[in-house]
C-alpha cells in the first residue's frame, strides 16, 4: 500500500519534471538563439585568429609566402641544435621586452590607481563648476595615442621641447636632457605620458564606484566620530574595492599590449621595446611568422596568467555585489 | 542622560528656510516623538540635534551645554538611521565595534559593550553574519544596537521602522519601548506613523512646514488638538471637520447652526467668537452615532468592516462626506441613509484662523475617551 502511494508519487515528480523540463529546454532553446550571433562573431574575430597565432607559432611559416610552411613543434619556442639552445626562450631581447612591459605596467598603473583615486575622490564631492572638471579631465584620455605620443615627443625633444626649456630656465638641469633617446629616462618617459593619458580613464570608473555608494553610512560613521583617513581606509576603499580591481585589471591588460606609445616616444632600441613591439618586429620586420606568432602566444599566456594572479591576490569575484 | 533645549533653532538651505524658529524643551530621560506629515522639517530637525546638518541660527543645547559648533561625535548623541546605515563589508560585531575603537576603549571593554547589546537585543547569534544576510528587521536591531554600544546620553531615531513590514513595525516598537524603559535615556524620535507617535511618546511633538503646531501628551493632542492641523493630523481616521456659524453665544456654551438646518450647543468657552461668525466644527467618528432623530443626515457612500468596528463613509450633501465609526458590524448598507447624532461633549470649535476655542475649566479632558457607544446606538 505505502508502496503503491510512493509509486504514485515517483509518477507525479517525473510527470512535473517532464512538463517543467520541456519549458526549460524551449527557454534554453531560445537563449541560445540569442547568443548564438555574438558567438559567431567572437569566434571570427577574436576566437579564429587566435587559433590561427597559435597553429603558426608551431611552424616555421615565412611572411614571403603564408602557404608554404611546415609544422615543427616547439622548436620557435625552445629547440636544441647540436647541444645549443636556441628559440624564443633564449633571447635575451625577448626578456628585456618582457621586463620592460612588466616594468611599465606595473609603475604606470600602481601610479593610475593611486591619482585615479585621488582625482575620483575630488570630482565626487560637491563644488561648482564639477561637471565641467569632469569632461575636461576626459580629454587627453580622448586624444588618440598616436596624436598624444607624437605631442609628447615634441614636448620632450632635446632641443626644441618644451619640456627641456622649463627645466633649464628653473635651474633643474645644467644641459638638455634627450629624454626618450636615454635608455635609463624613455621608460619614464613613457608612463609619464601613460599616465597622463590614462588618470582619467581609472579616476572616471572609480567615481562611478563611489558614486553608487550609500551615503547614509557616511553619517552614521560621522555620529560614530570616525575620522576622515580612517573613514577612506576602512570604509570608502573596502566598499570600492571590485570596482577598483576591475578598473586595475582593465588598465593592465592595455598596459601590457603597449605598442604605440613606446614605438612613437622612443627611439626603436631593444632596451625600451615592449613585448608587442619585439612580436611585431619579428613578424613584419624580420617576416618570421613563426617565431612572431611564438611571441604573440606567449604575450597572451603571460597576460592571462597575470589577470588570474590579480584577481586571486584580490579575492574577487567579477560581478559580485560588494553589499 | 541629558536633557536637550532648542531655543528659536533655524535652518535654510540657501534661500528656503524650513525650519523656521523652533523653541522646544526636552527634559532627561523624556521620549519625545516628532510627527507630522512629510517635508514638515521633522528629519532636518533631528538631523540638526545630531549634528549632520548646521543650525543657520538659534541655540542647541544638550545636557547644559551649547552644542551648536559640536562635532555629531562630541555631542553624546547616537543616531538610528531609517535605511540602518550598517556598514556593508562589516559583519555585524564589527559594526557596533567600530564607532568605539576610536574611543581609546580597551578590546575587553569594547567586546564587552557589543556582546552586552547583542544580548538585550537578542542578535547574539548573529554577530558573525553580514548586514545582506540579515532581515530587515535584524538588521534594524544591528543599528539599534550600534546606538547603544555608544553609550549615548541622547538617542535620536530617524524613521526607525518605516522599511519594516507591519507585524515586524509593532514588535521592534515594543523592543524601543522597552529600550527606553530599561536605559532611561533621552530619546528623540522621527515618524509619520501616529500610530508610533501615540503609543512611544512621553509628549509628542506636531510639525508642520518647519514650525511646531503643538507640543502635548498623546492625550492632550488627541482630546484637546490646539487648532485644526493639530485636529486634521492626530487620530485615525480623522476628525470630521464641518464648517458652520455661530448662531449665539452663553457664558460657557457656543450655539451653533449645522449645514442642514439642525443647531447644535458646544460646551466650550466662547471667548470672543459673536453670532455670525464662521467656525468649524471637529468631531471624531466615534462621537458620531446613528439615530433615528439625528441634528445631521446623509446617505452611506460606503462601509468598511474592520470586525472589531466599521466604518461608515456618509455623504452629508455638498460633497461634504463624514466618517462613523461604530462597533461590531454595520447595520446599513451602502446607499441607504441615515440620520447622525453629535456627542456634543466631545465637539470641538475652531474659530476661522484654526485655533481651538479653549475647553470649559475643569473640563479639561473627558472623564472617558469614549461614550458608550452600544447604548447609544440602540
Amino acid at each position: 500500500m505505502a508502496g503503491a502511494v510512493a509509486q504514485g508519487d515517483v509518477f507525479v515528480r517525473v510527470a512535473a519534471r517532464r512538463r517543467r523540463s520541456s519549458l526549460t529546454r524551449s527557454r534554453i532553446r531560445s537563449a541560445w538563439l540569442f547568443i548564438a550571433p555574438s558567438l559567431i562573431i567572437l569566434a571570427l574575430i577574436a576566437g579564429w585568429p587566435l587559433a590561427r597565432t597559435i597553429w603558426f607559432s608551431f611552424t616555421d611559416a615565412n611572411l614571403n609566402n603564408l602557404s608554404d610552411y611546415e609544422f615543427i613543434g616547439f622548436e620557435n619556442y625552445l629547440a636544441n641544435y647540436d647541444g645549443e639552445w636556441l628559440g624564443l626562450l633564449t633571447d635575451p631581447d625577448w626578456w628585456q621586452s618582457v621586463w620592460n612591459t612588466v616594468w611599465f605596467t606595473l609603475v604606470s598603473v600602481s601610479i593610475e590607481t593611486v591619482l585615479g583615486i585621488i582625482v575620483a575622490l575630488i570630482l565626487n564631492a560637491t563644488f561648482p563648476g564639477r561637471g565641467l572638471m569632469r569632461a575636461i579631465i576626459l580629454i587627453p584620455w580622448a586624444i588618440p595615442t598616436i596624436v598624444s605620443a607624437k605631442m609628447w615627443n615634441w614636448m620632450l625633444h632635446d632641443q626644441f621641447g618644451v619640456i627641456n626649456d622649463m627645466l633649464l630656465r628653473a635651474g633643474l638641469i645644467a644641459a638638455p636632457m634627450t629624454w626618450t633617446a636615454n635608455a635609463d629616462t624613455a621608460l619614464w618617459a613613457a608612463v609619464a605620458v601613460d599616465v597622463w593619458k590614462h588618470t582619467s580613464f581609472m579616476a572616471l570608473l572609480i567615481l562611478a564606484a563611489l558614486q553608487m555608494l550609500p551615503q547614509d553610512i557616511y553619517e552614521a560613521a560621522k555620529v560614530d566620530g570616525v575620522s576622515p583617513t580612517r573613514v577612506f581606509f576602512r570604509i570608502t576603499l573596502p566598499l570600492i574595492k571590485p570596482a577598483l580591481l576591475v578598473a586595475v585589471i582593465f588598465r593592465s591588460l592595455d598596459a601590457l599590449r603597449v605598442f604605440d606609445l613606446i614605438y612613437v616616444l622612443t627611439s626603436n632600441s631593444r632596451d625600451t621595446a615592449s613585448m608587442s613591439i619585439y612580436a611585431r618586429q619579428q613578424l613584419v620586420d624580420f617576416q618570421e611568422v613563426g617565431l612572431g606568432s611564438a611571441a604573440s602566444t606567449l604575450i597572451f599566456l603571460i597576460i592571462a596568467l597575470i589577470v588570474v594572479i590579480t584577481l586571486a591576490a584580490g579575492r574577487v569575484r567579477l560581478g559580485e555585489d560588494p553589499r | 542622560m541629558a536633557d536637550v533645549v532648542l531655543k528659536n533653532v533655524q535652518k535654510s538651505f540657501g534661500k528656503a528656510k524650513v525650519i523656521h524658529g523652533v523653541d522646544l524643551d526636552i527634559r532627561d530621560g523624556e521620549f519625545v516623538v516628532f510627527v507630522g506629515p512629510s517635508g514638515c522639517g521633522k528629519s532636518t530637525l533631528l538631523r540638526l540635534i545630531a549634528g549632520l546638518e548646521d543650525i543657520t541660527a538659534g541655540d542647541l543645547f544638550i545636557g547644559g551645554e551649547r552644542v551648536n559648533d559640536l562635532a555629531p561625535a562630541k555631542r553624546g548623541i547616537a543616531m538610528v538611521f531609517q535605511s540602518y546605515a550598517l556598514y556593508p563589508h562589516m559583519n555585524v560585531y564589527d559594526n557596533m565595534a567600530f564607532g568605539l575603537e576610536l574611543a581609546k576603549s580597551s578590546k575587553a571593554e569594547i567586546d564587552a559593550k557589543v556582546r552586552e547589546a547583542a544580548r538585550l537585543l537578542q542578535i547574539e547569534a548573529l554577530l558573525d553574519c553580514k548586514p545582506r544576510q540579515l532581515s530587515g528587521g535584524q538588521r534594524q536591531r544591528v543599528a539599534i544596537g550600534r546606538a547603544i554600544v555608544r553609550d549615548p546620553k541622547v538617542f535620536l531615531f530617524d524613521e526607525p521602522l518605516s522599511n519594516l513590514d507591519a507585524a515586524l513595525r509593532v514588535q521592534t516598537r515594543i523592543e524601543i519601548a522597552k529600550l527606553h524603559t530599561d536605559t532611561r535615556a533621552t530619546m528623540i524620535y522621527v515618524t509619520h506613523d501616529q500610530v508610533e507617535a501615540m503609543t512611544l511618546a512621553d509628549r509628542i511633538v506636531v510639525l508642520n512646514a518647519g514650525h511646531i503646531e503643538q507640543v502635548g501628551t498623546p492625550l492632550e493632542l488627541y482630546h484637546r488638538p490646539a487648532n485644526l492641523f493639530v485636529a486634521g493630523f492626530i487620530g485615525s481616521p480623522q476628525m470630521n471637520l464641518i464648517p458652520c456659524q455661530v448662531a449665539g453665544v452663553g457664558p460657557s456654551e457656543v450655539l451653533v447652526s449645522l449645514p442642514g438646518g439642525g443647531s447644535l450647543s458646544v460646551p466650550v468657552q466662547p471667548d470672543g467668537v459673536q453670532a455670525g461668525d464662521s467656525v468649524t466644527l471637529g468631531i471624531r467618528p466615534d462621537h458620531l452615532r446613528i439615530s433615528p432623530e439625528g441634528a445631521l443626515s446623509g446617505r452611506v457612500e460606503l462601509v468598511e468592516e474592520l470586525g472589531e468596528n466599521h466604518l461608515l463613509y456618509v455623504d452629508a450633501g455638498q460633497g461634504r462626506r463624514l466618517t462613523v465609526r461604530e462597533p461590531g458590524d454595520a447595520r446599513h448598507e451602502a446607499g441607504s441613509t441615515v440620520s447622525l447624532d453629535l456627542a456634543r461633549e466631545f465637539c470641538h470649535l475652531f474659530r476661522g484662523t484654526g485655533e481651538a476655542l479653549p475647553p470649559l475649566k475643569g473640563h479639561t479632558s473627558p472623564a472617558s475617551p469614549s461614550p458608550d457607544l452600544t447604548s447609544s446606538a440602540a
